[in-house]
């Protein structure tokens, strides 16, 4: 295996995220996107540390981010819960209250 | 593979630098642990709770002092612009804080979780603004980011609260991925994120003319604007600053900004010099756009809230001006700015937070109405937050932005300092309309009557404008403490 593979399969995921982000109106896919994203960077960080650096600060780093990803996901659902609860959506489009 | 070594001294000499966090993140916890213990009736202790542990906070910053101090082996660092942002930060906090004592009786926030997302939150920005690494940076924008998320949503049952944290979330969230990606991307170019190392390394080409390297910076750039609310990446802000408690929108103007513009001044400072010529194009347009879109949007408003969010969208531009200059003079205008934005934003929230008295509808200018003479103390307080935000002697907001325009002239760029003192005079317009509303429109009949301040609050509201009117007379030795401290960064 070679580092190049490892960067075309984060930067495919990258854009996939980018992409989710972009297109999907269900609140609950676009934080998926946002996963893919922050998962994509993390690849980077753990390839990069294993082919390029001697000490392990990428894959520390990627456990910090897989950890905020779990509070961010908590944080979020939580919000979306809410949201549901008062609109039975979680469509972004019908969140249109606030406009100027 | 080198082990890492971590002896007891410099465990130390780490926990020793990060002092003021520990303390603010250790009120946070007394605070979920009292409020478990205390009755209903006895929660504004809570509030009382965490306003002396980020006064404690302040003097164990002060303590520390500004010499360099290196923690967790250059994570972190608390030097003089570190000082200078953490008490800024905590300033903002502290204010927050006092104004929460009357605000939560009003508005239902009285609850432990609400004071200790508060403290969370700006543990996360004192790291921010003095992580001297790209993932402290990193893992201090996301302790602040999403505890704000929470409060930004706090007002559960309405529905504006819950869009505008959707919204923040959603747009924050998806900031915070190009920010990271963007760090893994300048990882791979230079092998380390340790942010002085990255500048010593920038001197040769082969790293600032590496595609790879570039890519990151401009990612890394895309997450920064996002969190300072930069044109085109400022949709978020005017929806989550109206749907926001107040309260939270005060503090989310005044401190987030802070921190995030701190890490961005590190950034930009250490790196930037040497890629200058692209870099300062990108930062010109942006602020430029920024300025002009932020004012002109700010003068269709007819909300409070809603305008004074575009007018922060503004402010982002004018501080964007002094990074584009650079260089010490441009440094010292940023840290002033920020300091004196933070004063000014945080009492004309908290006089709107007494004039209006429901959420949304309470908020409309109309609501302001002949308020000036009848309550002339609120109508000149609010007169003299708007004033400063609009830039007028003798107040700080002038000398801030004095000091702005005039590093971009001395740096060369005239075109961006010109433009700025345009939109300065365009933000007149909209910061005079509730001035006249409240002085020369007629009264309604029935017009409400604003909420009797606690005593802290009234305390706060007075610390703002002594603030706001003693740094416009007497600028000299805050400026002096700025340029100390990019001083102290540069060096």
């Amino acid at each position: 295996m070679t580092l190049d593979k490892f960067l075309v399969v984060a930067a495919a995921l990258f854009c996939c995220g980018l992409y989710t982000v972009m297109t999907r109106r269900n609140a609950v896919a676009v934080l998926m996107g946002v996963e893919l994203i922050l998962n994509a960077a993390n690849i980077n960080f753990v390839a990069f540390s294993h082919f390029l650096s001697r000490v392990m600060g990428g894959q520390i780093f990627a456990v910090f981010v897989i950890v905020l990803a779990a509070a961010e996901a908590a944080v979020a659902l939580a919000i979306f819960l809410r949201l549901f609860a008062t609109t039975g959506t979680v469509e972004v489009d019908t969140a249109d209250q606030l406009k100027g | 593979m080198t082990p890492i070594a971590m002896d007891t001294g410099a465990l130390v000499r780490g926990l020793y630098c990060i002092l003021p966090e520990m303390v603010v993140i250790g009120t946070a916890i007394l605070v979920l642990l009292a409020d478990l213990l205390l009755p209903e009736e006895g929660k504004k202790r809570l509030c009382h709770l965490s306003v002396a542990g980020v006064a404690a906070a302040i003097l164990s910053a002060l303590w520390l002092g500004p010499g360099k101090i290196e923690g967790f082996s250059g994570m972190i660092v608390h030097d003089g612009m570190g000082l200078f942002f953490t008490l800024t930060i905590l300033a903002a906090a502290l204010l927050t804080l006092m104004m929460a004592t009357g605000y939560s009786e009003w508005e239902g926030t009285q609850k432990g979780e609400f004071y200790a997302l508060i403290l969370l939150s700006t543990s996360g920005m004192l790291f921010m603004a003095e992580g001297t690494d790209l993932m402290t940076v990193f893992l201090g924008l996301e302790t602040l980011s999403i505890p704000i998320y929470c409060l930004v949503g706090f007002h559960r049952g309405r529905m504006r609260s819950l869009e505008g944290a959707m919204k923040y979330f959603l747009l924050g969230a998806f900031s915070s991925g190009f920010f990271l990606y963007g760090i893994a991307l300048m990882y791979a170019a230079a092998g380390t994120t340790r942010i002085p190392v990255i500048a010593s390394m920038m001197r040769d080409a082969r790293l600032y003319g590496n595609p790879v390297f570039l890519a990151g910076i401009g990612l890394l750039l895309v997450g920064f604007a996002f969190k300072v609310s930069l044109v085109p990446f400022h949709m978020w802000t005017p929806d989550a600053y109206e749907g926001a408690p107040t309260l939270v929108t005060a503090f989310m103007g005044a401190a987030v900004k802070a921190a995030a513009f701190a890490a961005l001044l590190r950034v930009v400072l250490l790196t930037f010099p040497a890629i200058l010529p692209a870099m300062s194009g990108v930062l010109w347009v942006l602020a430029a756009l920024t300025m002009t879109v932020g004012n002109f949007s700010a003068l269709l408003q007819n909300n409070m809230k809603r305008m004074l969010a575009y007018s922060s969208i503004a402010h982002a531009g004018y501080i964007l001006v002094g990074l584009t200059a650079g260089g010490v003079a441009g440094g010292q205008a940023v840290l002033f700015y920020v300091l004196v934005y933070a004063f000014m934003n945080l009492g004309a929230f908290g006089v709107i937070m007494l004039v209006a008295q429901r959420e949304d509808d309470g908020y409309d200018i109309d609501n302001f109405a002949g308020i000036g003479f009848r309550y002339p103390v609120l109508g000149g307080l609010l007169s003299l937050f708007l004033v400063s935000l609009a830039g007028i002697p003798p107040t700080a907001g002038f000398v801030g932005k004095f000091y702005l325009f005039g590093a971009a002239v001395r740096s060369g760029y005239v075109g961006l300092a010109v433009l700025g003192v345009l939109n300065s005079a365009v933000s007149v317009y909209y910061y005079l309309r509730p001035v006249v509303s409240m002085y020369m429109a007629p009264a309604p009949e029935g017009i409400p009557v604003p909420r009797p301040p606690r005593s802290a609050f009234s305390f706060a509201l007075c610390a703002s404008a002594a603030a706001v009117l003693l740094l416009g007379v007497m600028p000299a030795s805050a400026l002096e403490f700025a340029e100390r401290s990019v001083l102290s960064l540069l060096m």
